[in-house]
């Protein structure tokens, strides 16, 4: 059966007569239409007729319901004729809840209330932070010392998950790497003749610094977002309140063995992938330049000097804190629903890899300033 | 049974920043009692207990357990004190990364200098207690809910506590496993002496083991009632409390009436 939505107007009287079947209805522009009318001032009564009715669903339900709420917002009555049985139980089971969400009370504020309430809230979690790296680097050296409450298997697992796990990925992306360096130099330098530099340019590149960030970037993917997702359903799941009820610092417990093993891992992380990306520069030497490999190793490792490849693995050292600090920061603090997992992970490896460039820049001026 | 003070609420206030969820708390609970905390959904039981058992630090008011302020004590007063709890939450909150055995062996570990068969021996029959024999090298994963509820209390049974807390214990089970449930309650309150204190909305539950209540409201942001649920139900003080221990049938029979 066809559905008709016919409204007429008659004095301070909207009536709506309603016939034919009601299901999936969704004649937009019909119904903003009646929604106007209705809450035009004229209006006094609202009356809709139910009787040629036929079937109906919840996009007919809420016709009545927006109605009903038009006339309740402008004291309008509001009247129904031949409604069936259940429609009208169902429109007033909507309209019986009786209790509003209780609203925290926020001031809405001027602007420059906005800019303080934003800084205090920046300063607020800029402190929080800071002090976070303030207790795990206490209970850092609590646990080194063999202070703190931790179990071993965790350490265990911690190590587990930052050496032989990650090795695969770490020497593919950083054989690739050390390729593509190769590569693109090769490309320069062979304008020049100078194509046997490649070898140097490749070492100096993945000592110095790409070793580092490659493997920062992909243990932040791996291992920091992992920290935030296993810490933060300990969250959800009241683990780490339970932690904390039976006098257990969640900082030691959590936090440490997580740190230690990266802390002990990214260094040699970074020297693996130091090697890798040679490796890579001489799958490119010899293929492509016909440099004998023994020869582009000799001069790979001429190329090698000790401050360049100390300073790539204190970046390794500086990743590993900030990709433990990262992780099981947004782990601790993460919220209480399946949500808000999802997002402490995210949050997580974005601000590591973000610290990571940050302090890449600040060791690259000490550098510069100590003449390294 | 003797009527000892446990735990005292006074001029309690408790809320989230400037967000206050009840104000002005006063209340008491005997060693011993079975307490019930009640209330509609959200007005702030679980923030009590979690206030009550130190998580959370209240905005006003202290808390009082056998005559020492827990609210104001030294962190090393506080984790004594906090040792004598035992706590049940709403899921359990058994350490995922641990078998059965070893999650009701950590406060022990950390508490005792027991040998580790004195241990193993304990773990068993905590687990026996709640009727979890031969799960001990289980993981929380492989049991269902109602399963991990109960190891849940096993493990805060491990230290023999003077208060145990119940956050919602009927939650998520089944009649039957929820009856189990409360009559270990029973069972633990009247062999050890235990002080219970339990949030929950389950009636049943409320009239089967309580035997000294509060009731919270969310909207006055006050105690609305308080003591033995059954004599609430008989002589209910007000509306709220009465369509509460009712099922909202209350308001509706007084209509008819
Ligand atoms: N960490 C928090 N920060 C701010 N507000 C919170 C926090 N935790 C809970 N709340 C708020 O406090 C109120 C009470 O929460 P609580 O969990 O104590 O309620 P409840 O009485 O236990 O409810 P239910 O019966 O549904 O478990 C809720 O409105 C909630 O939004
Ligand atoms: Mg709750």
């Amino acid at each position: 059966m066809k559905q008709e939505l016919d409204f007429s107007t008659s004095g301070e009287t909207l009536t709506l007569n309603v016939s034919g079947d009601f299901v999936s209805y969704d004649n937009e522009e019909l119904k903003s239409r009646l929604y106007a009318t209705a809450e035009d001032n004229n209006i006094q009564c609202i009356s809709v007729d139910a009787q040629k009715l036929g079937q109906w669903d919840s996009t007919f339900a809420v016709i009545i319901f927006e109605l009903k709420k038009i006339a309740l917002k402008h004291r309008k009555t509001f009247k129904t004729l031949n409604f069936p049985q259940n429609l009208e139980r169902l429109i007033n089971l909507a309209f019986s809840v009786d209790r509003k969400p209780a609203q925290p009370e926020t001031s809405s504020g001027n602007f420059f209330e906005k800019i303080g309430a934003w800084g205090i809230n920046l300063w607020s979690s800029v402190d929080k932070g800071l002090n976070f790296i303030k207790k795990s680097g206490s209970s850092f050296f609590r646990s080194v010392t063999g202070r703190s409450f931790m179990r071993s298997i965790d350490l265990s697992f911690a190590f587990e998950d930052c050496t032989y796990k990650a090795l695969p990925i770490v020497s593919l992306i950083s054989f690739m790497v050390g390729l593509i360096l190769a590569f693109v130099g090769a490309v320069q330098l062979k304008t020049f003749g100078a194509q046997i530099y490649v070898a140097s340019l490749v070492t100096i590149g993945m000592t110095r610094i790409m070793g580092a960030i490659m493997t920062g970037i992909i243990m932040a993917g791996r291992t920091g977002a992992s920290y935030a997702a296993t810490i933060g359903t300990m969250q959800v799941n009241e683990e780490v309140d339970a932690l904390k009820t039976m006098g257990v610092n969640p900082i030691d417990f959590l936090v440490s063995p997580r740190m230690i093993a990266l802390v002990v891992t990214m260094p040699l992380l970074t020297m693996w992938s130091d090697f890798m990306g040679m490796l890579g520069g001489g799958f490119v030497g010899v293929t492509m330049l016909g440099i004998p490999f023994q020869k582009y190793w000799e001069l790979s490792i001429d190329a090698i000097s000790l401050d360049n490849f100390l300073v790539g693995i204190f970046h390794g050292l500086v990743f590993g804190i900030v990709i433990a600090i990262c992780g099981c920061y947004y782990g601790i603090f993460c919220g209480r629903n399946a949500d808000s997992v999802g997002s402490a992970t995210t949050k997580a490896v974005v601000s590591a890899i973000v610290w990571m460039i940050v302090m890449t820049g600040i060791i690259t001026v000490c550098c510069e300033v100590l003449g390294i | 049974m003797s009527t000892e003070v446990q735990i005292e609420a006074k001029n309690l206030t408790i809320g989230y920043g400037d967000y206050v969820l009840i104000k002005d708390m006063n209340f008491t609970i005997n060693k011993g009692d079975i307490f019930i905390i009640m209330g509609g959904s959200g007005c702030g039981k679980s923030s009590l207990l979690r206030v009550m058992t130190g998580l959370v630090a209240p905005l006003k008011g202290n808390i009082f357990v056998d005559g020492t302020n827990f609210t104001s004590a030294s962190a090393a007063t506080k984790d004594k004190i906090m040792q004598k709890n035992g706590i049940l939450y709403q899921s359990g909150a058994l350490f995922s990364s641990m078998t059965l055995a070893e999650n009701i062996a950590m406060p022990l570990q950390l508490y005792t200098k027991y040998s580790a068969s004195q241990i193993k021996e304990l773990v068993s029959l905590k687990l026996a207690l709640v009727g979890l024999t031969g799960f001990e090298d289980y993981y929380p994963s492989e049991i269902s809910g109602g399963m991990k509820k109960r190891a849940g209390l096993a493990r805060a049974l491990a230290l023999d506590p003077e208060t145990v807390y119940f956050d919602e214990p009927s939650a998520g089970l089944d009649p039957v496993s929820s009856k189990l449930l409360d009559d270990l309650i029973l069972e633990i309150n009247h062999s050890l002496g235990t002080t219970i204190v339990i949030v929950t909305h389950e009636l049943s539950s409320i009239f089967a083991v309580g035997n000294n209540s509060i009731f919270l409201d969310g909207a006055s942001k006050s105690i609305l009632a308080r003591g033995n649920p059954r004599d609430l139900l008989q002589n209910p003080p007000n509306d709220t409390i009465f369509e509460f221990l009712t099922r909202g049938e209350g308001k509706n029979a007084q209509k008819t009436k």
